[in-house]
């Protein structure tokens, strides 16, 4: 048995290796010319989905992205990594949209587009929320399964059995279909999207709506007062050997 | 522990009252023992001034959710916190979305009853956030709060029967990894291991040298990923967030995700070869040396 559909969320945000810069106004960080990308949590997902295409356990993989314009390029990544099909809920204030109202965006793509299983990044790197799996199946009534470390499908096409990271080890447990799944990051490791690949991309199909058309208000309920670089540690010194280090973490520090 | 709520229990712990304010704390625990966690999430929970009453329930995490609303529809708490374990993480943005209301991840610090600091881009920003939402749904960063006292309480228990059976999910197992050495999250100090170990044999050391110091005994991603220690040991962004007294870090050079998880450490030491490694930048303490021969040295001085 394969589903027959599965939705995977994909955020473009500033890539990971980004050292960011808080703005002089400390209204947020410094977006402008710095290099975006997906969040590695929803590349596991689409990875994730698209191997459980090949394998035959699913049928269709489509992605969908919130945000502006830029969200587009995040989509045509998924869609060269073997995505079917990507939905852009096209939305400029993306600095405002809170996990609440993404979940909101999806329980309503979910009315639409009825997948048997939605796939989520754990968090996104950006604003390090860890909300939009467990809202969006809260709003749907799902099962969830968060923090993945490995999905099965049962043989009947009904539940996955699936090993979850938590705190001090492995969990495993089974969730009836349809489900909502957030990825954690050993779940598998993303392929690169060849250059064909990103060719033949361009040619997928690519909706774009928005969250008026939706019908789902996406209003914030949290309003960002400041954002402050964190407290910077004094500079340290080198030592030059380890009975230095002992003394200076004995003596000085006193913490050993 | 993991079947279907049929009681639950509700200490209830008071503090100084505040005209308004009334909290309810979801106390995460493993068959009977308390998460500390727990502990800095009241403590958390105090600095809003109200009442504060503890939720403990027996169930799996997918049945948590409908308890503790069931607990918010008799008691119309004005926030709900739990500590940011990943029983909290799981469970409460559901709680969150059932009560149509936004949460604040991972809290720092609190301000008022509605503004409250958490940080973002892996703790290289901090925000301040006001919620203008009726319930304020938080989960705590433990490290970030002291852990309230385990003794002097005077809290009354009452039971809080519910039916929240949902057959959603079921639990199948656990594999937790067993350690005689201090929990990473709340020891005093953690000795952690990176990349440069080079296999999981010669990860023996780091373990040795954690013993000497009475140390945890943590990990980067990148040791993580080659396997050469379990993944509950990473440290870091999406890993554990830790803030000992000592942090010694081994064979890593300090990627921003690895610096997300210790940064609040008090004193921070670090043992590299490699003298441009972003670790030393933040390190009170740097050794430049190969950790193949510091490593054992340091253990053999400190036994």
């Amino acid at each position: 048995m394969s589903l027959k559909r599965a939705l995977v969320g994909c955020k473009r945000v500033i890539d990971y290796a980004v050292k960011i810069r808080v703005k002089p106004d400390k209204s947020g960080v410094v977006t402008e010319g710095v290099k975006h990308s997906m969040n590695p949590f929803d590349e596991l997902a689409v990875e994730e989905a698209v191997r459980m295409k090949e394998g035959k356990k699913l049928d269709e993989v489509v992605v969908v992205s919130c945000g502006p314009k830029g969200a587009q390029d995040v989509l045509k990544t998924a869609l060269a990594m073997g995505a079917d099909r990507a939905i852009h809920v096209s939305y400029d204030q993306v600095d405002k949209l809170e996990p609440l109202g993404v979940a909101k965006i999806f329980a309503k793509l979910v009315q639409e587009e009825t997948p048997d299983l939605v796939l989520l990044g754990k968090q996104a790197i950006d604003d390090d929320a860890n909300q939009t799996a467990q809202m969006l199946s809260g709003l749907l009534d799902w099962s969830q399964a968060t923090f993945a470390y490995k999905i099965d499908l049962a043989d009947d096409g009904k539940q996955l059995t699936v090993v979850r990271e938590i705190d001090g080890g492995l969990e495993t447990i089974d969730v009836k279909l349809p489900s909502v799944v957030s990825t954690d990051l050993r779940l598998n490791e993303p392929r690169y999207a060849t250059l064909p690949n990103i060719m033949k991309a361009k040619k997928k199909p690519m909706k774009t709506t928005t969250p008026e058309e939706l019908g789902v208000d996406v209003s914030p309920r949290l309003e960002l007062l400041s954002v402050a670089e964190p407290p910077a540690r004094s500079a340290g010194i080198k030592v030059e050997s380890v009975d230095e280090l002992i003394d200076k973490l004995k003596n000085e520090a006193k913490v050993l | 522990m993991f079947r279907p709520v049929t009681r639950v229990a509700a200490p209830l712990r008071q503090y100084a009252r505040s005209r308004l304010a009334s909290t309810l704390v979801y106390v995460d625990h493993n068959n009977g023992a308390l998460n500390p966690a727990v502990r800095s999430a009241i403590n958390a929970a105090s600095k809003l001034g109200g009442d504060v009453t503890a939720l403990v329930a027996g169930g799996d995490d997918a049945s948590v959710a409908p308890v503790i609303l069931k607990a918010q529809e008799a008691n119309k708490y004005t926030h709900i916190l739990a500590a940011a374990s990943s029983v909290g993480k799981n469970v409460m943005p559901r709680v969150a979305a059932k009560l149509d209301v936004s949460m604040v991840s991972d809290v720092t610090g609190i301000s008022s009853e509605d503004t409250f600091e958490r940080p973002i881009y892996a703790g290289n920003a901090m925000a301040s956030v006001k919620s203008s939402d009726a319930v304020k749904i938080l989960t705590i960063r433990p490290t970030a709060f002291d852990e309230a006292a385990a003794e002097g309480g005077s809290a009354t228990t009452e039971a809080f029967e519910v039916d929240a059976t949902q057959d959603l999910a079921t639990f199948k197992g656990q594999e937790l990894t067993k350690s005689d050495r201090p929990q990473l999250a709340d020891a005093s100090r953690v000795v952690s291991g990176g990349r440069a170990l080079k296999s999981s044999e010669n990860f023996s050391i780091i373990y040795d040298l954690a013993d000497a110091m009475g140390a945890a005994v943590g990990a980067s991603r990148a040791a993580v990923d080659a396997g050469y220690v379990p993944n509950d040991l990473q440290v870091g962004q999406t890993g554990k967030i830790v803030a000992p007294e000592l942090y010694l870090a081994v064979g890593i050079s300090g990627a921003i995700q690895h610096i997300a998880g210790m940064k609040d450490s008090k004193t921070i030491a670090c043992i590299n070869k490699d003298a441009e490694a972003p670790i030393f930048q933040i390190s009170d303490y740097g050794l430049e040396a190969d950790l193949f021969k510091a490593v054992p040295e340091m253990t053999e001085k400190l036994k």
